[in-house]
């Protein structure tokens, strides 16, 4: 067996010291935060995005990921919805004793990795270490800067009547990987989650197309959910076509034995972009170009009608209400 | 074109509605779909905002959370603040309101040991890992359901596990459904039955009802052609005079249904009296243990007992329950009772009537 991580190494001690150097420093380590001084220095542009996300994913390794690079996708891309250029994240490290050495090297290793493909630069960090029993195994908190390339930003508030509602790619990958894989259960075809940083796309969207009204990333509570904040936020109505929303057969019909439905599960790598239908086009092609974006398609658009409400056309052409969702999706039980 | 997509699709469904419209004959048609998961299936799909307004829609008692009376809410919330106890859980149950507004949720939250399992099965995997403990499985579902819990209480006999036990909530679909045709408020013309449960009883239990009361029922699966063919069949069935039961759902419905899991059902159960939420005692419609398992009876080994509790104050679960008043004429609805703060199961069961109006009806002012 590995070694195990010690309350000590996060006393700040030596312990702490060598903790800090052999693991964070090799995988993350660039001159801003190599200088160590207490905080870090950066002359940014402004106007900046700022975002905070912390991530207690259970398991912490998933087919497609882990918590690692989980945590720097899932905040680079909250940037990135602003239209922003991610630059610099923070993060900090609540670790339970007696977690694995081997574990936490290969979750920061892959952190590393993943802001290195997003360019962006960890430049500054925190470890803690609490009794066994006081946190599950690794909680990541991330903090994402950006700068601001287009002007206004691209916000919840600002769909209009007239818009179209484009995604990206197939939807509720990430949340059938890792619930499925957290209750045991594998399907004959593999799932895998679809975590991704998004911010290289975002901003080729962002400066051929400055007219994009909304970029989303359907994450927690999925395409639903998003969906209806921005109804909300905008005070506008959504025509969605059920048949025109991409899922995997796969996690169709793997949410059809759980009895999950696909459009509340989470997404990490996969955006909501609204704008103006005239532009439709070029974003789908600007998208499509992009591995990230291959399967990328227009699923409905903003209406006047049922001010922050969203409607779904379905498959018989009828058509039912699309809430948020209340709580946790849970699986059948008749 | 998979047998799967074909009862998706649009074309077939539409020929359907068409013959529901010739069929109907200007008559309106009151059917009730027993089943929660028809419920539901008819709202997701849309089928429900394409039936004609000829078509009087009642959602029926067969959400096993909304019928979970109240005294055994009371019961298990109980037996949940026992140190000693560990109470295993379909997650449906978590949030459902007690009478003193409790609910597993908040249990936990106060330190209660609950465990949310996805089949009995694993609650014999937590009583074997807490030896110390006393495990207590919330055995609620219909027929469905109950042979599964029944094979596991036979399993822990098997095994010599003294520390597992189940607290019977089960229920028996037929008897409700001649409750409910026996009331004379009740104007059901039309059932559509449960496509699982009638996986393990078949037809026949379903029979006399069909003959004592002269009413239309068909069994039906879950996918659009499927809820459009049955609700057909009842409509010509009526149109004819003819009344009987079809079942519509061969594909995984035998007549006969399954006698193995029938076996081991009352090898375990036998049938006996059952408490309904909104509804009352009804006769014959529970499963208590049988003899040779009463060890393995929550009830009876640790001493716990059904109390009398007042109803939910406002709440119309019963009227819902038995097709009296759509979720949406109930004074409450979206009200104080949406899924956020539930008032009643109804409104919190993935499977509720009430939080398939909340869930998916554009329209939520009463009587739409
Ligand atoms: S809306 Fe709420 S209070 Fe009214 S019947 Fe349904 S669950 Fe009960």
């Amino acid at each position: 067996m590995g070694k195990k991580l010690l309350l000590d190494q996060g006393s700040g001690g030596l312990a702490s010291h060598r903790l800090v150097a052999d693991v964070f420093v090799r995988h993350l380590g660039n001159p801003i935060l190599a200088r160590m001084d207490d905080a870090a220095l950066i002359r940014p542009k402004g106007p900046l995005a700022v975002s905070t996300d912390s991530f207690t994913v259970d398991p912490i390794f998933f087919p497609g990921g882990d918590i690692g690079s989980l945590a720097v996708h899932g905040t680079v891309n909250d940037v990135a919805m602003l239209g922003a250029r991610p630059l610099y994240l923070t993060c900090g490290f609540i670790l339970e004793e007696g977690f694995e050495l081997d574990d936490l090297d290969r979750i920061v290793a892959s952190m590393g990795q993943a802001a290195r493909k997003a360019k962006v630069k960890v430049i500054a960090g925190d470890t803690k270490v609490v009794p066994r029993g006081a946190a599950d195994k690794i909680f990541i908190n991330t903090t994402g800067i950006g700068e601001i390339v287009v002007s206004p930003a691209p916000s919840g508030h600002r769909a209009r009547p007239g818009d179209v509602v484009i995604v990206s790619g197939s939807l509720g990958d990430h949340g059938l990987t890792v619930l499925s894989h957290r209750q045991g259960l594998s399907f004959e075809a593999p799932v895998q989650s679809d975590c991704a940083s998004l911010n290289h796309l975002t901003l080729k969207l962002v400066k051929g197309l400055p007219v994009v009204h909304v970029l989303r990333d359907p994450t927690r509570g999925g395409l639903a959910t998003t969906i209806n904040e921005i109804a909300q936020q905008s005070n506008v109505g959504v025509v969605l076509e059920e048949q025109a929303i991409p899922v995997k057969p796969v996690v169709a019909s793997g949410c059809e034995i759980l009895g999950l439905d696909p459009l509340y599960l989470a997404n990490e790598g996969k955006i909501i972009c609204v704008l103006p239908e005239k532009h439709a086009a070029k974003a789908i092609s600007i998208m499509r170009r992009d591995p990230l974006g291959r399967d990328a398609r227009v699923i409905g658009r903003i209406v006047s009608d049922n001010p922050g409400k969203v409607v779904l056309r379905t498959g018989l052409g009828g058509h039912r209400l699309l809430g948020m969702l209340e709580g946790e999706q849970l699986p059948r039980i008749c | 074109m998979s047998s799967f997509d074909s009862l998706r699709d649009p074309d077939k469904c539409k020929a359907v509605l068409k013959l529901i419209e010739e069929a109907m004959q200007g008559q309106t048609l009151r059917f009730m779909e027993v089943c929660g998961t028809h419920t539901v299936a008819l709202f997701r799909s849309g089928v429900h905002s394409l039936l004609p307004k000829s078509v009087v829609h009642l959602t029926g008692p067969g959400c096993p959370v909304c019928v979970t009376h109240d005294s055994e809410v009371a019961a298990y919330l109980e037996l949940a603040k026992r140190d000693d106890v560990i109470i295993a859980t379909f997650g449906d149950l978590m949030r459902v309101p007690g009478p003193g507004g409790g609910s597993l949720k908040k249990a936990q939250a106060e330190g209660a040991r609950i465990e949310v399992v996805y089949s009995p099965f694993d609650a014999l995997a937590v009583a074997k890992n807490n030896p110390g403990d006393k495990i207590v499985f919330l055995g609620i579902g219909f027929e469905t359901t109950a042979p599964t819990v029944a094979a596991t209480v036979r399993l822990a006999k098997e095994q010599g596990l003294s520390n597992f036990f189940v607290m019977p909530f089960h229920k028996l679909v037929p008897p409700a459904l001649d409750a409910l045709l026996s009331d004379p408020a009740m104007a059901i013309e039309g059932f559509m039955l449960p496509g699982h449960v009638s996986a393990i009883i078949g037809l026949e239990p379903y029979r006399p009802l069909a003959e004592k009361y002269g009413i239309p029922a068909v069994v039906a699966g879950f996918e659009p052609l499927d809820l459009l063919q049955a609700i057909l069949l009842m409509a010509e069935m009526k149109r004819q005079g003819k009344p009987r039961v079809i079942n519509n759902y061969k594909r995984v419905v035998a007549d006969e249904g399954n006698p193995k899991a029938r076996a081991i059902l009352y090898e375990v159960y036998k049938p006996g009296d059952a408490l309904w939420r909104g509804i009352g005692t009804i006769p014959g419609s529970g499963l208590v243990m049988s003899d040779a398992y009463k060890p393995f009876d929550a009830f009876d080994a640790l001493g716990v007992e059904l109390k009398e509790c007042k109803p939910l104050p406002g709440c119309r679960c019963g009227e819902v329950l038995k097709g009296i008043m759509p979720p949406n004429q109930c004074p409450l609805f979206a009200k104080a009772c949406t899924p956020a703060t539930p008032i009643g199961p109804c409104m919190v069961s993935t499977e509720g009537s009430c939080a398939a109006y909340h869930k998916y009806q554009l329209d939520l002012s009463p009587g739409k």
